[in-house]
């Protein structure tokens, strides 16, 4: 582990019924870097961000966020974790303020108005912040989503597919929060099919093939076209492996 | 914020949505009184066995219409994956199951007092009389019903014929509820009082802190995937 692991899983393996969708996975991520991991749709790319977040356990395996063991003290790192995914976890008959209102809540945030209604300006929604959230579109629902996993300031984000069903403005702002983000020294984990968003600003890459990390380089050592070959050598032979 | 002030925080959310939608209560509410409306059909006027049949009929409809309620009260957390985004919150799993249980309660009373009435309506029931006693049978059962019904929901949730197995899952579990509550409204409906019912009223009063204590205590494992 190195001195500034943020977050650092070994020997992972993940079961549903007899199906392994993690096998044997090791992670060392330090802190305030960025890693995208990209992979085939099976790969097991939100199950890992699933067991790192705490929202399922592992079947074996440890794993540590922010230097706390995630089976002694989960509470812990829920506050210091945001998760956006392609679910945006937002009640649809609530409004954006009042959502924001009920997780502040949950995590304890002080100061809650001033937080909502700042992170309402940054994600451009405080003038539609009294409507119910099922009038919204996707791309407002996304962005109200980003406004929730920022609410309680965490310094740990895992990106679990953010920008599926989004419009360009919406990609474009998710973009430039990520950009925020990765500035303000936070670690962050982001899974996507998309190379082009991807690679766009992180420190390292990762691909991920039937629940083990099969590649990992720091972004300064890849070259993209080599990478783009990389990355469809693995997926061209997981597919050839199944067929 | 406490333990208690968080799962308030959930049942609000949860009481709020429905203020909106009016989903629950009011398919709680038709259901409830079409059970009691049709039973009526069924039985004559001036029967001697009248007062027998009659607390069953309402605790029938009331364990029919609470079990529609709980049905929804799980399938509203699962639209956008709004159990995930609760269970990512830094608090305990028994301040989920409180917040959840005390919205599913407060349905369930409102759904149970106005079956009640509308039932106290067509079997000719002197209401003022047995208000109290009456609303002191609801809320125990009520209570039962909820912290049970709260777990299992959470339990069928995940699956395709959740309805059906809510049924399967709570039926056998909660006839000591329904048992009781029948058995104490069926004195109170009499003119005996309450004191007639208190062997009854005890038995809703031990099942409730058993089951809620349990339910508390295993929620964890639940909504664990």
């Amino acid at each position: 582990m190195t001195a500034t692991s943020s977050i650092r899983a070994l020997g992972l393996w993940k079961y549903f019924g007899h199906f392994a969708a993690l096998r044997g996975l090791d992670l060392d991520l330090a802190e305030g870097r960025f890693l995208t991991i990209f992979g085939p749709n099976g790969a097991g790319k939100t199950t890992l961000i699933k067991v790192l977040s705490t929202q399922i356990g592992a079947s074996e395996g440890s794993v540590l966020v922010g230097g706390v063991d995630l089976a002694k003290d989960a509470g812990a790192v829920r506050r210091r974790i945001g998760v956006i995914s392609h679910n945006t976890y937002l009640y649809p008959q609530l409004t954006a303020y009042e959502n924001l209102a009920f997780y502040g809540k949950m995590y304890g945030v002080g100061d809650l108005r001033d937080r909502a209604l700042t992170l309402l300006e940054e994600v451009g929604l405080v003038g539609r912040m009294e409507d119910r959230v099922a009038t919204y579109s996707r791309g407002m629902q996304q962005r109200l989503s980003i406004a929730r996993a920022l609410l309680h300031e965490p310094d740990i984000m895992f990106l679990d597919e953010p920008y599926t069903g989004l419009d360009q403005h919406a990609s474009r702002m998710l973009r430039d929060v990520l950009a925020t983000l990765h500035t303000g020294c936070r670690t962050i984990i982001l899974t996507t099919h998309s190379i082009e968003q991807g690679l766009e600003m992180c420190d390292e890459v990762a691909i991920q093939v039937k629940g083990r990390m099969v590649y990992r380089q720091p972004i300064g050592a890849v070259d993209r076209t080599t990478f783009e070959q990389t990355y469809f050598d693995y997926v061209g032979k997981e597919f050839r492996w199944d067929s | 914020m406490g333990l208690l002030s968080r799962a308030w925080t959930i049942a609000q959310k949860d009481i709020v949505s429905e203020l909106r939608t009016r989903e629950t209560v009011i398919s709680m509410l038709l259901f409830g009184f079409l059970v009691i409306l049709i039973f009526n059909f069924g039985i004559e006027p001036g029967l001697r066995e009248e007062n027998l049949v009659m607390p069953g009929v309402l605790w029938a409809a009331f364990t029919f219409a609470g079990i529609l309620g709980l049905n929804r009260s799980f399938t509203a957390e699962k639209e956008n994956d709004c159990l995930q985004g609760l269970l990512l919150c830094p608090v305990d799993r028994s301040v989920i199951y409180l917040g959840k249980f005390i919205g599913n309660f407060v349905f369930t009373f409102i759904m149970g007092m106005f079956v009640f009435m509308f039932f106290s309506i067509l079997y000719n029931v002197d209401i003022v009389s047995v208000l109290l006693p009456m609303t002191l049978i609801i809320i125990l059962a009520t209570v039962g019903f909820s912290s049970v019904g709260t777990l299992f929901s959470s339990v069928s949730v995940g699956l395709k014929a959740r309805d059906v197995l809510l049924s399967i899952l709570l039926f056998p579990v909660i006839v000591p509820v329904v048992l009781a509550a029948a058995k104490a409204s069926s004195r109170v409906l009499d003119g005996k009082g309450l004191a007639a019912a208190g062997m009854w009223l005890g038995l809703l009063l031990v099942y409730d802190v058993i089951f809620l204590a349990i339910s508390v205590m295993v929620f964890d494992y639940t909504v664990e995937e």
